[in-house]
């Protein structure tokens, strides 16, 4: 998946994370946490999401407030197909 | 045990908090919602939410509905496609105007089904009636489709549509509810209740949840937990009625056992749709917290 624009998703309510996908040279990942211990989960879901897209550079930022990894993955996702400029999901491709 | 609807917890979908505890608050059903709660800037994000959510969060026996975008949005197609995908359990089609509606929704639910790998018929549908049409059109809606569960009243557009508002004695819903339940029991599909808005008022709520229960109905949509054990409350049977359902039934038992055709209690005869109503009694009673297994 190609990242043509900025795209932002999520929120910074408990629970929530806030995620923003911008074009970049390399895939870059920063995870700004409200615990740090669960930075590397939050970081491998994300970089599950990203994955399972196919977005291979990007610089991806998530600011997250106690997430599940569920809301992660969720976030992330629907922030790189904005970036991407998609309106569909590619569902068939999803696990 | 038979499938209880006492009470439908509307979700908003793209709420991570409510999204992820939906199902500790004991509502029979919840409804993942991606309809009127959700911003159209953020039905993608919503429709992601809950099918990421699906398909990693354990709601244990609480039955998953979600509330699709209406067929004549944007958003419909794809609304379905991720929740078929995400093992929802039923589908509540929003402004169901007639059979057309839900024979539309049917064919893609089927096509997707099939897509995703799922057997056939798994995923069912409810219709809400929203306008006059729809209330006209109760009965050929609740009979189009083998996958339809239940019809439900959505008053808030049905009373505009009526060029009138909500009243405390709901004497402006009365035309359409019992056209709801009518249709429901000719169908043989479930009857839910609209929601009621204020939140702060538990009695209004409570006179509302008992009306409906009188009428028929199966149960309410509700939109704080606050309201699930009000209803629950309600929806309870008796320890009268439980006593009696079980004399019923150990009736039929012991005619049963002794080759009797004819059940009879206390002088009276008891046919099928009695027996049937004592099991849904005792049913509704072990759902609802009571001891059954009680001797008298």
């Amino acid at each position: 998946m190609e990242i043509i624009k900025t795209g932002v998703a999520g929120t910074l309510e408990s629970c929530d994370a806030s995620v923003s996908v911008e074009e970049h040279g390399l895939l870059e990942l920063v995870i700004e946490s409200a615990d740090s211990r669960f930075a590397p989960r939050v970081r491998e879901a994300a970089l599950a999401a990203l994955a399972e897209l196919g977005v291979r550079a990007a610089r991806v930022t998530v600011r997250e407030k106690s997430a599940l990894d569920c809301t992660i993955r969720a976030r992330v996702m629907t922030a790189c197909l904005r970036a991407a400029g998609l309106e569909k999901a590619p569902w068939e491709a999803l696990k | 045990m038979a499938t209880l609807r006492r009470s439908m917890l509307f979700v908003p979908g793209n709420n991570p908090a409510l999204v992820k505890d939906a199902q500790i608050y004991g509502s029979d059903s919840i409804i993942f919602d991606l309809e009127d709660s959700v911003a159209p800037a953020e039905k993608d994000a919503a429709r992601l939410l809950v099918w990421s959510s699906l398909r990693s969060t354990d709601y244990g026996r609480v039955e998953k509905v979600v509330r699709v975008n209406g067929i004549d949005t944007p958003w419909f197609r794809e609304d379905v496609e991720a929740m078929v995908r995400a093992g929802i359990e039923v589908i509540r089609l929003p402004k169901t105007e007639g059979p057309a509606d839900i024979a539309r929704l049917e064919e893609l639910v089927g096509a997707l089904e099939r897509t995703a790998g799922r057997p056939s018929g798994s995923v069912r549908l409810m219709a809400a009636l929203e306008g006059p049409l729809a209330i006209l059109n109760a009965y050929e809606i609740a009979t189009s489709s083998k996958r339809l569960v239940a019809i439900a009243l959505s008053a808030e557009d049905f009373v505009t549509s009526m060029r009138t508002t909500r009243s405390s004695e709901g004497v402006e819903l009365a035309e359409a509810r019992g056209r709801i339940v009518l249709a429901a029991r000719a169908a043989g599909v479930m009857a839910i209740d609209t929601v009621f808005t204020d939140v702060a008022d538990s009695e209004g709520f409570l006179r509302e949840a008992r009306l409906a229960k009188q009428l028929g109905f199966d149960g309410k949509s509700v939109i704080t937990p606050a309201q699930i054990p009000l209803l629950h409350g309600v929806f309870a049977p008796t320890k009268e009625e439980l006593r009696r359902a079980r004399r019923v039934i150990a009736a039929a038992a012991e005619a049963k056992v002794r080759g009797l055709g004819v059940i009879s209690l206390d002088g009276k005869m008891i046919d099928r749709p009695i027996i049937d109503r004592a099991q849904g009694l005792v049913d509704l009673a072990r759902a609802s917290g009571m001891r059954v297994e009680d001797k008298e």
